[in-house]
């Protein structure tokens, strides 16, 4: 009984909690912000840990499946639903806001996942350092494209998004964001825990250790490998809606190679292949951008040298491949998270 | 018309140069150790900065002209800007290596290396730019309507230079044959006496210091020098580097050229922000129909 529930006992009283005590404005928005931004890292690192960790590639350019979704959200929400110097009068009522604001993150994240194809098709004959340059380039193809389209901003960024969670917040007052953002990181998690445990998923685990042997028995690799891409792109495509809607505005520039090397460094910080161990790493390396705040410029002399300190002390990560359940067998009981 | 095709060509050739010097480090790093060794684009821009001391230095402190300058800046700056290189690899890789932690712990550690090496530069010397100064008069020439200075010349003509004398040494000297039978067997190589370590030592240096060369040479062509220079160029430089063929020294100076032929074609012929578009969508089009490079040789992997 406490087995079965409890992890579900656990994620709703921590969301009530943090969402009860954004209705009440206990916290500030700062911290609210702190909070919602971990939620998007997590979903970042997770995925870009499926790609990562469990299949053993090496992209560093999940940045740009994010700026994917990040514009497709916003511009379709602003086009439906806000009043904007570039799309005029909203199509839709933004009564509908609401309702239409998950589907507008999905949408997002389809749009991502269709980007993922740019790295996924070429994946089939290419993998390791070749495929990393691959995903490098993807990151600046989206990159650039993005920047050259003038109507939509262009390297100025794009803005509005504000005024759709406003009227969120004017159909019924509640912190949406932070439910949104809260219910999206859940899904996310869950879903890479569905995809990565079911029977499935193990072909992705075989692909990471050996491609050729995994072909021969009879695992469709090429099948594998689109889907887990387009997941994967398509989950950092969740995360870029999000991440637009919480700022309120995009810019390309804001989804660089460093945005990406910052996603790396969550997913090797957490350890490959280990989902628990992305999920802590993203919480922790969120409140330690926000600690190191104060040191300014320094603060990207002290992150890097904790990196190269933990590689040269534990190269493996937090949890290495583990889950929590490996690492404390007794939790085991506690719970069960599938 | 033909004037403007030679003019573009010769532009190539100087901005491919470039290109050229950084991906030949990229590639001797990568064919010893198959590490990609991504601080090297800021051991580029470390290379810049310690040129643009050496040489301030040398022109006002001791008040020496600027051809005599520029004779001393060459090899103080390949000499510090390779003990930089060699630094990294003492503190960050070798351990690791000793380890026998996985390449990407390593990777990891080379981009991280690459951010400290920017953001120290910047929280020491400020976000201003700094202007380099001129060491040698640029001069002018006009061949029949092609305008060239003799800086660009001498850029390409370095290049070469590089490339001709990397690949004497790799492929002539006992240190390059050292180099290639560690990349094709890096445990069977210390059985044979030779050093492992001072090999790998003696690659960061040639691939550092050509850096630090191309560094200066960047600068006196492009005098302003900020932190982040050497971030876009590294980045750029690897993928030609691998699209040239990473490991192979021929690779990476084709690919350095080629990258800076597209990307001058493009500026020449299309709006300058569509650069990068154009430029990175031919790479992956070259990558998606010959996955190994240009002179890469496809491995046929044993089960």
């Amino acid at each position: 009984m406490l087995q079965r529930y409890s992890v579900h006992l656990t994620l709703g009283l921590v969301g009530g909690a943090i969402i009860y005590s954004a209705y009440q404005e206990y916290l500030s928005l700062y911290i609210m912000s702190v909070l919602m931004f971990m939620g998007v890292n997590v979903i970042l690192s997770t995925s870009l840990n499926l790609v990562n960790g469990y299949m053993g590639e090496f992209s560093c350019g999940h940045a740009g499946f994010m700026c994917v979704g990040a514009y497709v959200s916003s511009l379709l929400g602003v086009w439906l639903f806000a009043r904007d110097k570039v799309f005029g009068a909203p199509l839709l009522d933004p009564e509908y806001a609401l309702y239409a604001f998950p589907l507008l993150i999905i949408a997002g994240g389809v749009a991502a996942a269709l980007a993922g194809l740019l790295v996924a098709i070429p994946s089939y004959k290419t993998r390791g350092d070749y495929l990393a340059i691959i995903t490098i380039a993807a990151n600046y193809i989206i990159i650039s494209t993005i920047e050259n389209i003038g109507a939509i901003g262009g390297s100025r960024g794009f803005m509005g998004m504000k005024r759709l969670v406003n009227s969120m917040e004017d159909i019924a007052d509640l912190p949406w964001m932070p439910i949104w953002v809260f219910a999206f990181t859940v899904f996310c998690v869950w879903l890479m825990r569905r995809y990565v445990s079911s029977t499935f998923g193990k072909g992705v685990t075989a692909i990471c250790q050996d491609e050729v042997a995994a072909e021969i028995m009879s695992v469709n690799t090429n099948k594998i490998k689109t889907i887990t891409f387009m997941l994967s792109s398509g989950m950092a495509g969740i995360g870029g809606g999000l991440f637009a809607y919480i700022l309120g505005y995009v810019n390309p520039g804001s989804f660089n190679i460093l945005k990406s090397t910052e996603v790396l460094v969550m997913v090797y910080l957490g350890g490959m292949g280990s989902l628990s161990g992305s999920v802590l790493s993203a919480i922790l390396f969120t409140i330690l951008l926000e600690l190191l705040r104060p040191l300014q410029i320094i603060k990207w002399i002290v992150i890097p040298l904790l990196l190269i300190i933990l590689m040269q002390f534990r190269p493996e990560g937090i949890m290495g491949n583990r889950e929590l359940g490996d690492l404390f067998p007794r939790l085991k009981k506690y719970y069960r998270f599938k | 018309m033909l004037e403007s095709i030679i003019q573009n060509l010769i532009n190539a050739l100087q901005w491919g140069s470039f290109y050229a010097l950084i991906a030949l480090g990229y590639t001797l790093v990568y064919g010893v150790l198959t590490l990609i060794n991504f601080a090297h684009g800021d051991v580029f821009m470390v290379g810049a900065y310690i040129a643009f001391f050496v040489a301030t230095f040398l022109l006002s402190a001791l008040g020496l002209p600027g051809w005599a300058a520029l004779a001393l800046c060459i090899p103080l700056t390949m000499i510090l800007t390779s003990l930089v290189g060699v630094t990294l690899e003492r503190v960050a890789y070798r351990p690791l290596r000793k380890k026998g932690a996985h390449r990407l712990y390593v990777v990891i550690t080379a981009l991280m290396c690459g951010l400290i090496l920017e953001h120290a530069n910047l929280a020491l010397l400020g976000a201003s730019r700094k202007a380099f100064p001129p060491l040698i008069d640029v001069q002018v020439y006009t061949v029949g309507g092609v305008t060239f200075t003799n800086l660009k010349i001498a850029v390409i003509v370095t290049a070469f230079l590089v490339f001709l004398f990397l690949h004497w040494v790799v492929t002539r000297t006992r240190v390059g044959m050292a180099m290639r039978a560690i990349s094709y067997d890096k445990f069977a190589v210390p059985l044979m006496g030779i050093p492992l370590d001072q090999i790998i030592v003696v690659t960061f240096v040639l691939g550092s210091g050509f850096a630090g060369l191309a560094g200066l040479l960047f600068a006196m062509s492009y005098p302003v020098l900020e932190p982040y220079m050497g971030a876009l160029i590294g980045w750029k430089a690897f993928i030609a580097a691998v699209v040239g063929g990473i490991g192979d020294i021929r690779g990476a100076f084709l690919g350095g050229f080629l990258l800076g032929a597209v990307e001058i074609m493009v500026v020449a012929f299309f709006p300058s922000t569509f650069r990068d578009l154009i430029a990175f969508t031919v790479l992956l089009a070259i990558l998606t129909w010959k996955p190994t490079g240009l002179f890469g040789i496809a491995k046929t992997t044993k089960i």
